[in-house]
Order: C-alpha cells, then structure tokens, then sequence
C-alpha cells in the first residue's frame, strides 16, 4: 500500500482480491475502521492509514441458513456468522470446512479469500468465508 | 392524569391483511383510507386534510415509486402535500414521527398518516431479496446473509448469553396465533399448536417458519389533529403522549451487542420520558415481532422485564391476553401479517381500537395507556409511541 489510495470499500476490495484484510485507521483518535471509511464516525478526522487487520478469530453468534436466496440456495444448508478477529475487528461471513453441527460460539476460525467472480455487472467485489482453524 | 397530549388520533382505519389477490397496493391503501373516513364522519376529509405521510418501503413490489402522490390521489386527497418516508420495515412507525411533527409545528392542523406494502404476488425469493435491502449489502447480502439470518443470530446470543429456548421462541407465535384468532382483519386467523411451532420447517436455525411473520398485503392509516380541535371531530379521541425515534448502524455485525437493540432502547427511553411514565404503567403494547425472538428482544428493549428475562416473561403468559401486559393483541406481524410499509401504523391503529375500547373479543380491559414498537431493518432504525385514552 503506497498509502495514497482512497479510504473506501472499493479499495478494501481490491486488497482482498489481494488476499489481505485492510482497515483505515484514524491518525487523530486511533480507531480502526472496517470497512474504511472517508471520515472517521469518532472524530471526523479524514486523516487516516492503511492497517492490515488480523485473518484469525473466534465465533461471537451464528445461523444455519436453510432458505437463502436464489444466486445462494444451492448451498443450502450453509453456516453464517460474525467473527471477532484479534485486533477486535469484526466481520460477517460465511463458514465453509466445517460441518454444521459442529458450528459452535467461540470456536476459533480464520478468513479465507475467494476472489472475485468475472462478471459485466457491478458489483465485482471479491467473496470470503471463515475456515476452522 | 399522565402524559400531556401532543397530538390527538381522531379516526384510525386498516384494510384487511393477508394474500389480497387483484388489488394494488393504492387500491388497498383507499380501502384504509374509507374506513377512517367512515368512522369520523364530522371530518371534511378534502377540506380539512391538510398533508398525507405514508410509509412505504420498496418500489420493486410494483415498480412503484412515488408513493406518497399515488396514495393522496386513490385516497381522494389530491393536491394537497404527500410525501413518502421509507425507513425498511418501520416505514410508517416513522411517518407517524413525521406526522406528530408536522401537526406539533403547526404547520397543519390535520393530518392523515399511513402505510401500505403489497407483496404476495411476488415470489418468496423475490420478497427475501427485496426485504434483504434493508441491511447492509456488501459484507451481509452479498456475502450470503438474509433477513431471517439476521435475527436467527440474535436469537443463538440470546440463547448462549440467557439460556432462552426455542421452545420460548416458539411460545411467543402460539400466543400471537391465539390474539389473532380474535382478529377479523388478520391474515392467519388460526390457532397454532407448539408442536407444531416446533416441528416447523427450519428457515434460518434456531428459527423456524412459525416463527417468522407473514409475507401480507394491507395498508393502514390514521387521523392526527391538535388535542384542542380534536372534540370538534369526534367525542372518542386518544391522545399520542410520547414519541421516540433512534438510528443505529446498518451492518448488524458493526454492533456492540447481538442480543439488544440500541435504537429501540433510545427511542423508548425519549418516549417514556417525554410522555412522563415507567415501563410498568404500560397496559397494552404491539411490538415488532418480525421474528419471534423480536418480541423478546422487545419486552427487554422497553423495559418491561429485566435484561434476558424475556423468554421468561413468555413462559409465564404476561404477555398473553389476560396477563400482566398484553402484547400484540392484533396478532402482531407473525399472525395478522407484516405488509412491511403499513405496520407501524397498523400497531397504532391497535392502539386506537384497544383505548376506544372497540377492539371486541381482544379487549384489554380498562386500558388506559399503550404502546407501539416499530423496528426497520436489524434495528437500524426503531420507532416508539406512547398513547392514552382520552
């Protein structure tokens, strides 16, 4: 990161077709961002940088979606989730390696990339899911 | 007595909920509209309706935007000023904010404020992916994520954190289906066992289909006035007493808590405070149950039990009529429906039945003060309202 591109998702993106987790972090109060964003929530700071955010963490809740939506019912019954990774990040995401009745809260996972679909239509934003560890 | 007025409810109608086959969703809204008309009948409805505000949450049902015109013109209003609000599944909870605003500015003496969401002619996939929009969409819908996802994964915190059961979750449908059986204008007026609750098909574990509201048609509307003209209209008025609104992030995985919803805490503390009563003078509510652990979430939320005591409030039937606070007499939006733009006003006209004592076999008896509970989204946005008899 040369620490000139733009504290947005579409950046955020990018980094993870790169296989890296990206938050902004606010120069002035310190707080980290995912996803970015332009202006800091806390202290309307636009002064930020690029941090690489932990791929490990643990299951804070969890769901077994039996009715997904239509582009998703194929894998249906799948495990959704929020993971809390290390830095205290946390993000929602699919959990796949994992059978389903051994999907527990607190169990410890780490994000895996998946890239982008090609596609014509936006958005081109890249998948991920969490894995066992 | 409690609760200075701010506004006066002088008339409230609601179309009929449920799978309203051949009807747009302006049709349905007239059909409320003529019932408010016909219960006031002292109101001149073109002369003395100054603005209309109606919730509506998605043009993709009809591919119809601009809702707020099309409603005003099929409810025999036109000109005057109509605008939309859209805030997910609190919609009309939030024009109703608007509507108390408009007529506390003195702006306009009266008002009609209302919703409508037609839905069932739309595929179940189609509605999941509409419904869907009302949360955060790069890190929930397009990782996977759907609405029934959403509240399944408060209700496993909730689990984990206060040992609620499914079989608690479970309770809080049959009730609902037991106050809507009492209900004429509800979409599923019928009994359910709670085996049957719990045998239900999974949609998103631990919740099953019957604890999942319904996919309705309906609209519904109200009738505000100042306090001091509401005599002019009508000998059987209530008063709204207490009005509160809160945002919350979009993403429901940004939060600090899975097992609370912030926004409705805010906007019940402002609404208690501003109507100058405790949780406990509450005598009958309508909370949003789009998801059985909703209503839960909401008696802890509006204080009428302590933090994870909500499954418990369920289990000793204090929320079923007869008890100490009954909730969701109407059926709430798991029996009557949740035609997703029209509830919030729908609870409120609840509201109105049960304080003017019209609400017949669902009677709460001496009711003096409600509440209404309209959340949008994950608990994005929530709205509360307070009411007493007048």
């Amino acid at each position: 990161m040369s620490g000139q591109e733009p504290f947005t998702i579409e950046q955020l993106c990018k980094c993870m077709s790169q296989g890296k987790l990206m938050g902004g972090k606010c120069k002035k109060c310190g707080k980290v961002h995912f996803p970015p964003r332009p202006m800091c929530d806390c202290c309307f700071s636009k002064d930020f940088e690029w941090t690489e955010i932990p791929t490990k963490g643990k299951l804070l809740t969890y769901t077994i979606i039996h009715i997904a939506p239509a582009q998703f019912q194929s894998m249906a019954p799948y495990a959704m989730g929020i993971v809390q990774l290390e830095n205290g990040t946390k993000v929602p995401g699919m959990i796949k390696e994992a059978p389903l009745d051994k999907v527990k809260i607190g169990m410890p996972l780490e994000i895996v990339f998946e890239g982008c679909t090609p596609t014509q239509n936006w958005p081109q934003w890249p998948r991920y899911h969490f894995k066992p560890m | 007595m409690k609760g200075k007025p701010l506004v006066s409810i002088v008339s409230a109608g609601l179309s009929k909920f449920g799978k309203l086959d051949g009807l747009y969703g302006r049709e349905i809204f007239a059909e409320a509209a003529k019932e408010a008309f016909d219960r006031c009948p002292k109101l001149d409805s073109k002369r003395d309706i100054k603005a209309l505000y109606v919730g509506h949450m998605g043009e993709s049902y009809e591919h119809q935007g601009h809702t707020g015109a099309t409603m005003a013109d099929w409810a025999g209003l036109l000109h005057i000023p109509a605008t939309r609000t859209e805030a997910a599944c609190a919609s009309s909870g939030a024009a109703l904010r608007v509507a108390v605003q408009a007529v506390l500015s003195g702006l306009a003496d009266v008002v009609m404020v209302g919703g409508v969401e037609k839905m069932t002619h739309r595929s179940t996939a189609e509605v999941t992916e509409y419904l869907a929009m009302a949360s955060d969409f790069p890190f929930e819908q397009w990782q996977g994520m759907t609405f029934p996802g959403l509240y399944a994964m408060m209700a496993t915190a909730h689990m984990d954190k206060y040992g609620t059961a499914e079989k608690d979750l479970a309770m809080v449908a049959v009730k609902n289906h037991y106050h809507g059986s009492m209900n004429p204008k509800a979409h599923f007026q019928k009994e359910i066992t709670l085996e049957a609750a719990m045998s239900s098909r999974v949609v998103a574990w631990p919740l099953k289909l019957y604890d999942c509201s319904l996919i309705t048609d309906g609209a519904s509307c109200l009738i505000l006035t100042k306090p001091e003209l509401a005599e002019k209209y009508t000998d059987m008025p209530i008063h709204i007493i207490g009005s509160g609104q809160a945002s919350d992030s979009i993403g429901l995985y940004e939060r600090e808590s899975f097992t609370s919803l912030v926004a409705a805490k805010i906007a019940a503390k402002q609404a208690y405070e501003m109507a100058g009563i405790e949780p406990e003078d509450v005598d009958v509510a309508e909370v949003h149950d789009c998801f059985t652990i909703a209503e839960i979430i909401a008696y802890e939320d509006l204080g009428f039990c302590k933090t994870g005591e909500g499954g418990r409030m369920v289990e000793k039937s204090e929320t079923k009529l007869g008890g100490r606070i009954p909730v969701n007499t109407s059926g709430g939006l798991k029996s009557k429906g949740h035609p997703v733009g029209a509830t919030g006003t729908a609870q409120a006209y609840e509201m109105y039945l049960q304080l003017t004592e019209q609400a017949d076999k669902r009677q709460v008896k001496d009711a003096e003060i409600g509440l209404s509970h309209n959340v949008g989204g994950s608990g994005a946005t929530a709205t509360v309202h307070i009411y007493r008899r007048a």
